[in-house]
């Protein structure tokens, strides 16, 4: 009786398979041969009877490289052979002549080798009989199928632990990506706001922010890191806690990304970068400023169609000392920002093709209402990637819109209104073309201005100033029809108030108060009583500025707030 | 219907008319009324007491500019006290007060307006 020495199990690769390696993620793979392959190098361990051999047994191991010539040899004959029998002079016959075996038993099942028995020198000396041969050939017949099963079964057990442990890790990267994205979104009057955050199966490291800011502003942040999984999803957290934190010490959205660049360089692991655009909305002007390191740019739908929101910088975390250019648009009741990450724009249709800027813009070019934006994009991002899509990158989508004014229609955006650039704006508001309307602005003023602590005298000025200039609005500019409305923005930098009053202007362009009043004059009937407002203004406070425009007549006051009480 | 603002006769000849509320374009048919009413007395000065005006714009101006106007016509003198100190600079801005001499409160405006013969 041959003593059974050991038993190589192993499963040799069919030939066609050699080049590819799934098998890369098993836990605890066998010894592995130099180049990536399915085959699993030899397992040699100890398969003897229950009670230990009289003899002390020598075990090796020994590799085989899946291309060795002996594999396919050995599943070519399929029987026992003796060694010093093979025709070959391949590593792996080299291999097993010095581990000393006399005789390898190929396991061959369904044409597949997927082990040896190799089995040393008869204990007698003699070589194996015919007897010996057929013996082990029928023991290779039936453990052969065993053997492969118990390989699948193996298999199979290593392929769900990894397929667990990279859940796993998704699992993680999802965790950490929704800690850090809005639970909610800002309710703002007059304005409707809709986001949209669909990760990828490998969580590609989008985010998105709401910042409630000081004076009712709001920051938004729309961003990408470049990685995927838990090393981006760990980027994205700090990035968002740097905004976060330097949002809410600085006012402008280019300083806020160029201390975000600053210190993340420092953090930021080797070959990742984040693109990231943050903007501050003032809901009450409809002001929104913003600067971009290099994020896709946002689209704005206007009345005269979609504009890119530009603005240049680097991406964050790539150069240090970098400067963000800022820019500024007053979005009009009606209009539109959508802001978006590259997920959607390099999503691929069914014949490969990208869905490109194009398409997007002519998406936001449509008007609608509402969250309608948003389903529309992704209606559409469907019907163009067909059913079945494996999303390759995040989708992320913000949409600001600001909702149709009271008035039957607003007039046409008058971009030229630009507030400085350090203004805030403490009131914006509508009053209907009544008799008396402008009485109604002054309370609204009151309280606006009230934390500016300025003297009596200068609220009292500025509370006439601004009523007759909306008197003026009107009676002249909108021609007292109720159905038209004067738009009153009251504004504060550190040295002035700003309160700019708009009309419908449907006397066309007005000129009131043409004349200097003069007492005198006046008394001695020369001229009408009348036409004290422009007048009042101009003595009230320090600046008054008139701008005629198509749709609108703007009557800009200034009052400094250290001038005399 | 009752007249918006009162008149009192203080004095002999000098007739002081009570406005309140909003002093507006919308105030000229009371304001008209009130001095006609004045008027009839036949008053050397006629004093405006302004404490409980709220609110007065360059239509209530126009207003004061057309009643001073009159006055003059007419050969009285105008006056008026109760003026926050806001629109008491409204009234130097507009030179309303180098014509309607401002007094602090009733007694020295009714104290100090001429009262003729």
């Amino acid at each position: 009786m041959p003593l059974v020495e050991a038993v190589n199990v192993t499963k040799a690769p069919a030939v066609q398979d050699a080049g590819s390696d799934r098998r890369g993620d098993v836990p605890d793979p066998p010894q592995r041969p130099q180049r990536p392959s399915r085959f699993s190098p030899p397992r040699w361990r100890r398969a003897g009877p229950a009670e230990p051999p009289p003899v002390a047994v020598e075990q090796a191991e020994i590799a085989f490289s899946p291309d060795d010539p002996l594999l396919s040899y050995l599943a070519g004959i399929a029987e026992p052979v003796p060694v010093d029998r093979i025709p070959l002079d391949s590593p792996g016959t080299r291999a097993l002549r010095e581990a000393g075996i006399s005789l390898v038993v190929p396991l061959v099942t369904a044409g597949e080798l997927v082990g040896l028995l190799s089995l040393g020198p008869r204990r007698s000396e003699r070589e194996y009989s015919t007897d010996d041969r057929r013996l082990m050939q029928d023991l290779a017949t039936h453990a052969a199928p065993a053997v492969r099963v118990a390989q699948l079964v193996r298999e199979q057990e290593a392929e769900v632990l990894a397929r667990q442990r990279i859940a796993q890790e998704l699992h993680v990267a999802q965790l950490i990506q929704q800690q850090f994205l809005p639970k909610e979104l800002p309710n703002l009057p007059g304005w409707h706001l809709a986001a949209h955050y669909q990760p990828a199966r490998e969580v590609g490291g989008d985010f998105y922010d709401f910042l409630q800011l000081p004076d009712g502003q709001l920051g938004v942040v729309i961003g990408d890191v470049a990685d995927k999984g838990v090393p981006a999803a760990l980027v994205m957290a700090t990035t968002h806690s740097i905004l976060r934190a330097e949002a809410a010490r600085l006012v402008s959205p280019g300083d806020v990304l160029r201390r975000a660049n600053g210190l993340l360089i420092e953090e930021m692991p080797p070959h990742m970068f984040v693109t990231c655009l943050f903007a501050i909305l003032d809901p009450a002007s409809g002001r929104l400023r913003y600067a971009n390191a290099g994020h896709d740019l946002p689209y704005l739908r206007t009345a005269a169609g979609v504009v890119e929101l530009r603005a240049t910088g680097m991406p964050l975390g790539l150069l240090p000392d970098m400067e963000y250019e800022e820019k500024e648009v007053v979005l009009q009741p009606g209009q539109e920002v959508l802001f978006h990450s590259d997920g959607v724009v390099e999503a691929h249709g069914l014949h490969r093709e990208m869905f490109g800027f194009p398409r997007l813009k002519e998406l936001v070019a449509e008007p609608v209402t509402g969250g309608e934006l948003i389903d529309r994009v992704l209606t559409d991002l469907s019907r163009f990637t067909g059913p079945g899509w494996e999303q390759e990158d995040d989708i992320t989508l913000v949409a600001l819109a600001r909702l149709p004014g009271p008035a039957l229609s607003w007039p046409a955006p008058d971009e030229t209104m630009s507030l400085p650039r350090d203004a805030r704006v403490l009131a914006a508001f509508e009053v209907a073309s009544e008799r008396g309307g402008e009485r109604r602005t002054l309370p609204i003023l009151a309280k606006a201005i009230e934390p500016l602590g300025l003297p009596k005298a200068r609220r009292d000025a500025l509370a006439t100033a601004v009523g007759e200039a909306t008197m003026n609005a009107i009676e002249h500019g909108n021609d007292s029809r109720p159905d038209l409305l004067v738009r009153v923005v009251v504004a504060a930098t550190d040295t002035a108030v700003l309160v700019t009053v708009t009309d419908q202007a449907v006397d066309g362009p007005g000129q009131q108060d043409a004349e200097v009043p003069d007492l005198d004059a006046k008394l001695a009937g020369a001229q009408s009583p009348r036409g004290w407002g422009l007048f009042l203004m101009r003595e009230l406070v320090d600046e008054v500025r008139t701008r005629d425009s198509v749709g609108g007549h703007t009557v800009e006051l200034v009052l400094r707030r250290d001038g005399p009480s | 219907m009752s007249p918006r603002f009162g008149i009192r006769i203080p004095r002999a000849r000098v007739v002081v008319l009570d406005l309140s509320g909003d002093l507006r374009g919308d105030a000229r048919e009371d304001l008209e009324a009130a001095y006609t009413d004045a008027a009839d007395r036949e008053p050397q000065s006629v004093v405006l007491n302004l404490t409980d005006v709220d609110y007065m714009d360059s239509t209530g101006i126009a207003l004061l500019v057309g009643l001073l106007a009159r006055t003059r016509r007419d050969g009285r003198d105008l006056s008026a006290y109760g003026l926050s100190d806001h629109y008491r600079e409204i009234f130097a801005i507009t030179r309303l007060s180098e014509f309607i001499r401002i007094y602090d409160d009733e007694p020295s405006a009714v104290g100090n307006v001429p009262a003729g013969t």
